[in-house]
C-alpha cells in the first residue's frame, strides 16, 4: 500500500518542486499564496463575508426586516444615517446595516449549496465520464454539452417555473448552470493522467480500474476543482442576486437579500442613491474576494499558468 | 465549409427535436391534467374541454406529439394565457428590443475591447496595461444591474445627460417597421426618431456592454501577447515591415481567433445580461414577457421563449464557426 501510494504524485500537476527543500507540492503552493498580495486581498475579503454570514445575529445591531421604523419613511424621504442606525434605514422602516449583514447570509447559504451540489453533480459525471470512457463518456459528454448550451438565466427560470419560487430552486438552477463546468474540469483532468507513468505503473500492478480512479487520479484533480469552485462561488454570489433582482429569489419578503434589497432601492433612487449603493458595492466585493482568491489560488497551485 | 454548415443544421434539427420531446414531456409532467395546467386558474369546465379539444388531449400520447411537433414546424406555438395573443406575434414585437440592446453593447465591446487589448498587451506593464487588467477585474464582478443602476442615477438622474428609462420619446411619432427602433427610424427617414432611440440606447448598452468588454479585452490581451512571442512576428519584424502591416496581418489576424470562440460562447451571458439591463431602464423587450410568463406560469410562452432561444443561440454559434473559417484559413482545409 505504502509503496503504490509513493507512485503516486501528490495533488496539482506532479513534479515541480522548485526550491523549498522537502516541502510537498501542497506546502509550497501554500507558501506562493501567502506571497501574492491579491490572493491575500480575496482571502480576507472571503474571510470576513463568512463571518459576517455566520455572525449576523451578534453583528447586527437589530434584527431583520421588523420594519419597527415604518413611520419615519415617507413617500418623500427615507431618513439617512443617525446615532441609532450607522447607515439609515432601507424603504421598509427597517434598519439598513442589519439588512445588508443577514443579506451575507443568503447569498453564502445558497451560494455554497448551490456551488456544493454542482460541483458534487459534475464530478460524479465527469469521473464516470472520464474514468470509464466508451459509450458512458459519450453520452454524458453529448448531455453536458446540451448543458452547457442553454443559456443559465434559461436554465433558472426553467427551474423556477417547474418547481415554484423558493430558495431550493434558486440552488438549483444555480447548480444546474454548474454541473458542466465541474464535469468538463475532472473528466480533462482524468484524461490527461491516463497516459502517466505513475497510472501505468498502477495498472501494471493490476490495480483496478475503480481503485486507481478514486484512489490516486482523483485526489490529484483536487487542486484545480478547488481553483474553480472558489471562482465558481464569484459567479454564484452575482447569480443569487441577479435571480432576486429579477424576482425569481426567494418569495419569503422577510429574508434579506442583496439583489432584492437593489430592487426595492430603484424606486427612490432619486431621493436615496446608498440604498442603492450599499447592497450593489457588497455583491461586487464579495464577488472581487472570490475571484482574487480563485486566481490566487490557481497560480500558486499551478506556477505555470501564471501571467 | 458548406458540409460543415450543413452538419450544424442537421445537428439543430436534432437538438430541436429532443428539445420540443422535452417541452413536450414538461407540460404533461405537471401535476393535475394539462388543459388545467394551461388555463391557469381560469380553468372552467368548458374552458378544459375546448382545450382537451383544440390540443387533442384526449388523444393518444403519441399522437398529441405529432400534433405539437405540426404546430411547431408550421410556426404556431400557441398564444398567451395572460394575454391571448399568439406567442410568436409576440417575440416579434418584443424581441428587437433584446436584439437592438444586445448589438448596441455587442459593438461597443468590440469597437472598445480589441483596441485596448492590443495596446495593453503591446505596453505590457504600463499604465494603460494596469488599468485594463483592473478594470476587466471589475468589469468581471460588478453585476451588470448595478452597473445599470449607477449609471442610470449618475448620468440620467443626476447629471440629466440621458433619458431615464424606455427606447424612444413618448411624444416623437415614429413609425415601426421592423420594430429594430434606430433601424426604423433610418428606413422611414425619421432621423429624430431614429436619433432618439440611440440616445435612449447609449446607457443600457455601457451597462450590458461591460461584460463582453472586460471579457474582449482580458481574450484579446493574452492572444495578443502569445502571438507576438511568435516565430513569424519575429521574421515580420526583420523582413522590415512596417509596424501597421505587422499588427493588422501578422498579430491581430492570428490573435482574433480566440476572441471570436469566446463571443460565441458569451451568447448566453449576453441574453441574461440584458433582460437584467431592460429591467433598470424599464425597457420593453423579452425580459418583462418572459418574467410575467414565469411568475404567471404561462406555459405556451414558456415553451415557446425556449425553443426560440435555442434556435437563436444555436444560430449565434453556427455564425462564429463560419466566421472562423474567414478570419482563420486553416480552418477551412481542416
Amino acid at each position: 500500500m505504502t509503496a503504490l501510494d509513493a507512485l503516486t504524485p501528490q495533488a496539482p500537476p506532479p513534479a515541480e518542486v522548485t526550491g523549498g527543500g522537502g516541502a510537498g507540492p501542497w506546502r509550497s503552493a501554500w507558501r506562493r499564496l501567502r506571497r501574492n498580495p491579491a490572493g491575500i486581498v480575496g482571502a480576507v475579503i472571503v474571510l470576513l463575508f463568512v463571518l459576517v454570514a455566520v455572525l449576523a445575529p451578534l453583528l447586527a445591531p437589530f434584527r431583520p426586516a421588523t420594519s419597527e421604523w415604518f413611520g419615519e419613511v415617507t413617500p418623500t424621504s427615507v431618513p439617512g444615517p443617525s446615532d441609532e442606525h450607522p447607515l439609515g434605514l432601507d424603504s421598509y422602516g427597517s434598519d439598513l446595516l442589519t439588512q445588508l449583514i443577514y443579506g451575507a447570509r443568503s447569498s453564502l447559504v445558497i451560494g455554497v449549496v448551490s456551488t456544493a451540489v454542482g460541483l458534487a453533480v459534475g464530478a460524479l459525471l465527469g469521473v464516470l465520464a472520464g474514468g470509464i470512457g466508451g459509450w458512458v463518456d459519450t453520452v454524458i459528454m453529448r448531455l453536458v454539452d446540451v448543458l452547457l448550451s442553454i443559456p443559465s438565466l434559461l436554465l433558472a427560470v426553467s427551474v423556477a417555473a417547474l418547481l415554484g419560487r423558493s430558495p431550493v430552486s434558486i440552488m438549483l438552477a444555480i447548480s444546474a448552470a454548474q454541473v458542466p463546468i465541474f464535469a468538463r474540469l475532472l473528466r480533462a483532468s482524468l484524461l490527461a493522467q491516463r497516459g502517466q507513468d505513475y497510472v501505468v505503473a498502477l495498472r501494471s500492478l493490476g490495480l483496478r480500474q475503480r481503485r486507481i480512479v478514486v484512489g490516486h487520479m482523483l485526489p490529484n484533480s483536487l487542486g484545480p476543482v478547488l481553483v474553480q469552485a472558489t471562482l465558481t462561488l464569484a459567479t454564484a454570489v452575482i447569480e443569487v442576486a441577479a435571480l432576486s433582482f429579477l424576482g425569481l429569489g426567494d418569495p419569503n419578503p422577510a429574508v434579506a437579500e442583496w439583489g432584492r434589497m437593489l430592487v426595492t432601492a430603484q424606486d427612490r433612487l432619486d431621493q436615496a442613491p446608498w440604498l442603492a449603493l450599499y447592497p450593489g458595492i457588497a455583491i461586487a466585493v464579495t464577488a472581487l474576494g472570490f475571484t482574487l482568491l480563485g486566481e490566487a489560488l490557481r497560480e500558486a497551485l499551478d506556477p505555470r499558468s501564471g501571467r | 465549409m458548406l458540409t460543415l454548415v450543413v452538419r450544424r443544421l442537421a445537428l439543430l434539427v436534432l437538438v430541436l427535436f429532443g428539445l420540443s420531446l422535452l417541452l413536450f414531456a414538461w407540460v404533461r409532467a405537471l401535476p393535475g391534467d394539462p388543459a388545467r395546467a394551461l388555463l391557469g386558474e381560469k380553468a372552467t369546465p368548458a374552458g378544459i374541454a375546448a382545450v382537451n379539444e383544440r390540443y387533442g388531449f384526449d388523444q393518444p400520447v403519441w399522437q398529441q406529439y405529432l400534433t405539437y411537433l405540426g404546430q411547431i414546424v408550421r410556426g404556431d406555438f400557441g398564444a398567451s394565457i395572460n394575454t391571448g395573443e399568439p406567442v410568436v406575434t409576440t417575440f416579434f414585437e418584443r424581441f428587437p428590443a433584446t436584439i437592438e440592446l444586445s448589438l448596441a453593447a455587442l459593438v461597443l465591446a468590440i469597437v472598445l475591447g480589441i483596441p485596448l487589448g492590443y495596446l495593453a498587451a503591446r505596453r505590457r506593464g504600463g499604465w494603460l496595461d494596469n488599468a485594463v487588467v483592473g478594470g476587466s477585474l471589475l468589469g468581471v464582478v460588478v453585476p451588470v444591474f448595478f452597473l445599470a443602476v449607477l449609471l442610470k442615477y449618475l448620468l440620467a438622474i443626476q447629471l440629466g445627460l440621458f433619458p431615464t428609462s424606455g427606447r424612444q420619446d413618448a411624444r416623437i411619432d415614429a413609425t415601426h417597421v421592423t420594430n429594430f427602433y434606430v433601424l426604423d427610424g433610418l428606413l422611414t427617414r425619421e432621423w429624430d426618431a431614429s436619433w432618439d432611440a440611440l440616445v435612449h440606447l447609449v446607457l443600457p448598452a455601457i451597462a450590458l456592454g461591460s461584460i463582453p468588454l472586460a471579457i474582449i479585452v482580458r481574450i484579446t490581451r493574452a492572444s495578443v501577447l502569445d502571438v507576438l512571442s511568435d516565430d513569424h512576428v519575429r521574421t515580420a519584424e526583420a523582413k522590415g515591415l512596417s509596424r501597421a502591416v505587422i499588427s493588422r496581418r501578422h498579430v491581430l489576424r492570428n490573435a482574433l481567433l480566440p476572441v471570436s470562440t469566446t463571443l460565441g460562447l458569451q451568447a448566453g451571458a449576453l441574453l441574461s445580461g440584458a433582460v437584467l439591463t431592460e429591467t433598470v431602464f424599464s425597457i420593453n423587450g423579452i425580459g418583462s414577457y418572459l418574467f410575467d410568463a414565469v411568475t404567471q406560469l404561462d406555459y405556451p410562452v414558456l415553451q415557446g421563449f425556449i425553443l426560440f432561444i435555442a434556435v437563436v443561440y444555436a444560430l449565434v454559434n453556427l455564425v462564429v464557426d463560419i466566421s472562423y473559417g474567414v478570419i482563420d484559413p486553416r480552418v477551412r482545409v481542416s
